[in-house]
């Protein structure tokens, strides 16, 4: 029996061997190399392999680190709440309205958007409101406005709507696997028991479609905080986030230790968040069905 | 504790009460279609205040289908549905004065036993104490006393069960629902819920309402039952008379076990059918016992219940007929034995050896018989049901 289980232990290494390694060559090796970094010292073109504290006690006491995380924050925040209260009804609508034999399609059109590159899509937002984009010259076209709009181009209001439709899929999904689970008897009761359809959904479905929202939330948020693309094209790079920033200090001022100290630093308040969302939510999250 | 409490099942006293007590539920010419699908063809019924009532019959007959229509989770293509008097038609689920017990049971995963068993208390005027009472006193009525802060995924099958019965009695509903909720326990703990869902109907005076198709449970749960095929009632009566009596080979075929022999009618007098079949004579059958044979029978038959005759010693001497064979096959049972006797001369009219089955209770000092022995089997006319 012993030797049958290590047989089946080193069975299962062999298994994750290959993507084990890849994820250190390719995960691991880069996190440990930016920690590392984050305590040397800068030497102007190089890095000083020295230890110091210098970099986070510079970053912390920055203002203007401050206003860039929260303003990262800010918009990740707007994203996952436009994204996940978006895609909701999405989800509900698939899992609670389609038959059961055009679910498949319905999944499959919702992925659509990913056929095309994650740029491209961007920069088809700019296209649509932009100040001569498809918004404002049809809306320009059609008499209702004589000047283009400028409050949905670069701005947080643009880049909000651009990264909410670029992870509306990743939102759908969860929230429409863990409404599938539920099992529709339960909604049956609650109802037998007494409650409307809105009640029901309050106190039955959605506590239970909970652990979906809450993956559906931190999908969204990590990956939008750390976004690189839409602010330089949507936000017109006028209003940069924290990894524009630290693009900045990485590549423009060649100052890796401190680029360093940046992303750790926002690694790290995403991590807090992310764990703090986590136990709030955690009652939602026990629940075995 | 009702004062109109109907006592034991059985007896002629709670017969006579059942019978004069007011209808709960009134059903009239009830139809529903899925689509092409004919579920409900046509049902007619009324069931009667403080009934055990319960709707039997093979998967797909429709016996869900009614109880969902009653519920008020399936709307009905034509007909009406009264409950208490007061007619149903644009009552949503919700309002209406029925509660349910699901087969899944339905117990609400994010909630504790405690909140599972008051979910619906919400609108209840009562202070949060005496809500919380409420539901201590119902966990209590089902055996589930120290319950309440149990998380509900912790509960085994009977629990559960518990559970779902607690939430809807304390609701204290006119009409309780269950559908099939016996069908995932295992046989010793279904036994123990049966006799236990008794007491309690008694205990709370609701009219319930069973769906099964376990016909055993229907036999040992109801004050009266309909036996439904393909969206029909096929026969709607009490344990006994239906298991005595069944008025159509169908519905005999259903309810437990019974023998059939081809026969054929010689003559009728005003209260009896005379008939001759094979391996048993010239017989008269009351009135009371023709029923009706199935579309796709040949020929009338006469059916009587492996119980209702028994192996007698040679030459024995009593009221009864007996008939003489020879076993063909023994089942050992523990408690029973069955026999499957070959009556002489039961090849019959068509030539075809038709064995009938005889159970026998192993009672002290009763020897098992043997295959191949000869046979004598005592029977009394009033036990045959003939089909014709």
């Amino acid at each position: 029996m012993a030797s049958g289980n290590r047989s089946q232990t080193a069975q299962g290494l062999t298994l994750i061997a290959p993507p084990l390694g890849y994820a250190v060559l390719v995960l691991a090796a880069p996190l440990l190399t930016i920690l590392a970094y984050s305590f040397f010292k800068d030497g102007y073109l190089t890095v000083i392999r020295e230890f110091t504290l210098e970099n986070y006690r510079t970053v912390w006491a920055d203002p203007i680190f401050h206003r860039i995380m929260l303003r990262s924050l800010g918009v990740a925040a707007l994203v996952t709440l436009a994204t996940v209260v978006l895609a909701f009804p999405v989800a509900y609508f698939l899992s609670f309205a389609v038959s059961p034999q055009k679910k498949a399609m319905w999944l499959f059109l919702i992925t659509i958007p990913f056929w095309t590159s994650y740029l491209i899509r961007v920069f088809l937002w700019k296209v649509i409101l932009g100040y001569n984009g498809v918004i404002n010259s049809g809306l320009k076209t059609l008499g209702l406005i004589e000047q283009p709009l400028t409050f949905i181009l670069y701005n947080v209001n643009a880049m909000v709507i651009t990264l909410a439709h670029a992870y509306a899929p990743f939102a759908i999904l969860p929230i429409f696997i863990a409404l599938e689970k539920i099992d529709r008897s339960l909604l049956e009761a609650g109802r037998d028991l007494g409650e409307s359809r809105a009640m029901t959904f309050w106190r039955v479905t959605l506590p239970l479609a909970m652990p979906g929202v809450v993956a559906a939330a931190l999908i969204v948020f990590i990956p939008t905080i750390g976004d690189y693309v839409t602010p330089a094209l949507i936000g017109g790079g006028k209003i940069p986030m924290i990894a524009n920033m630290i693009q900045a200090q990485m590549l423009d001022l060649d100052n890796r230790p401190m680029g360093s100290a940046l992303a750790v630093t926002a690694m790290l308040i995403v991590a807090v968040i992310s764990l703090a969302f986590i136990a709030v939510n955690r009652r939602f999250l026990r629940v075995r069905q | 504790m009702t004062t109109q409490n109907p006592g034991p099942k059985s007896t002629a006293a709670h017969r006579a009460a059942m019978a004069g007590a007011r209808p709960m539920i009134e059903i009239r010419q009830v139809q529903k279609h899925y689509g092409d699908y004919h579920a409900l063809r046509g049902i007619d019924l009324t069931i009667r205040s403080g009934e055990f009532f319960s709707l039997l019959g093979p998967s797909g007959c429709g016996k869900t289908t009614l109880l969902r229509t009653i519920a008020g989770f399936e709307d009905i293509s034509s007909g009406v549905v009264l409950i208490d008097g007061q007619d149903m038609q644009d009552v949503p689920a919700n309002r209406r004065p029925t509660n349910m017990v699901f087969q899944s049971y339905a117990i609400f995963p994010h909630l504790t036993v405690a909140e599972n068993v008051g979910f619906g208390l919400r609108r209840d005027p009562r202070s949060r104490a005496e809500k919380a009472a409420a539901v201590e006193q119902a966990l209590e009525m089902v055996g589930l006393k120290g319950y309440s802060s149990r998380a509900s995924h912790a509960l085994s099958g009977g629990q559960r069960q518990r559970v779902a019965l607690a939430r809807a009695l304390i609701l204290k509903p006119k009409v309780l629902l269950l559908d099939e909720p016996l069908s995932a326990l295992d046989r010793k703990m279904r036994e123990q819920m049966q006799v236990e869902l008794i007491k309690l109907q008694r205990q709370v005076g609701i009219t319930f309402v069973l769906v099964t198709h376990d016909q055993e449970e229907a036999l040992v749960m109801s004050d009266r039952i309909a036996v439904m095929f393909e969206g029909q009632i096929a026969q709607l009566d009490g344990p006994e008379a239906l298991y005595a009596r069944p008025t159509s080979r169908r519905v005999a075929n259903f309810i437990g076990v019974m023998n059939f022999l081809p026969a054929r009618v010689l003559g009728e007098t005003a209260d009896a059918v005379q008939i001759e079949a094979p391996g048993l004579g010239r017989v008269d059958i009351p009135l009371a016992n023709v029923s009706q044979a199935d579309p796709g029978d040949d020929g009338p038959s006469i059916g009587f219940r492996p119980e209702a005759v028994s192996l007698v010693a040679p030459g024995a001497q009593g009221a009864n007929r007996v008939a003489e064979g020879v076993i063909d096959e023994v089942v050992y049972y523990g408690d029973m034995t069955y026999y499957d006797v070959r009556l002489d001369g039961s090849a019959g009219f068509d030539g075809q050896a038709r064995p009938v089955r005889i159970a026998m209770r192993n009672v002290f000092g009763r020897e098992v018989q043997d295959v191949g022995t000869r046979a004598n089997v005592s029977w009394s006319p009033g036990s045959l049901v003939l089909f014709r």
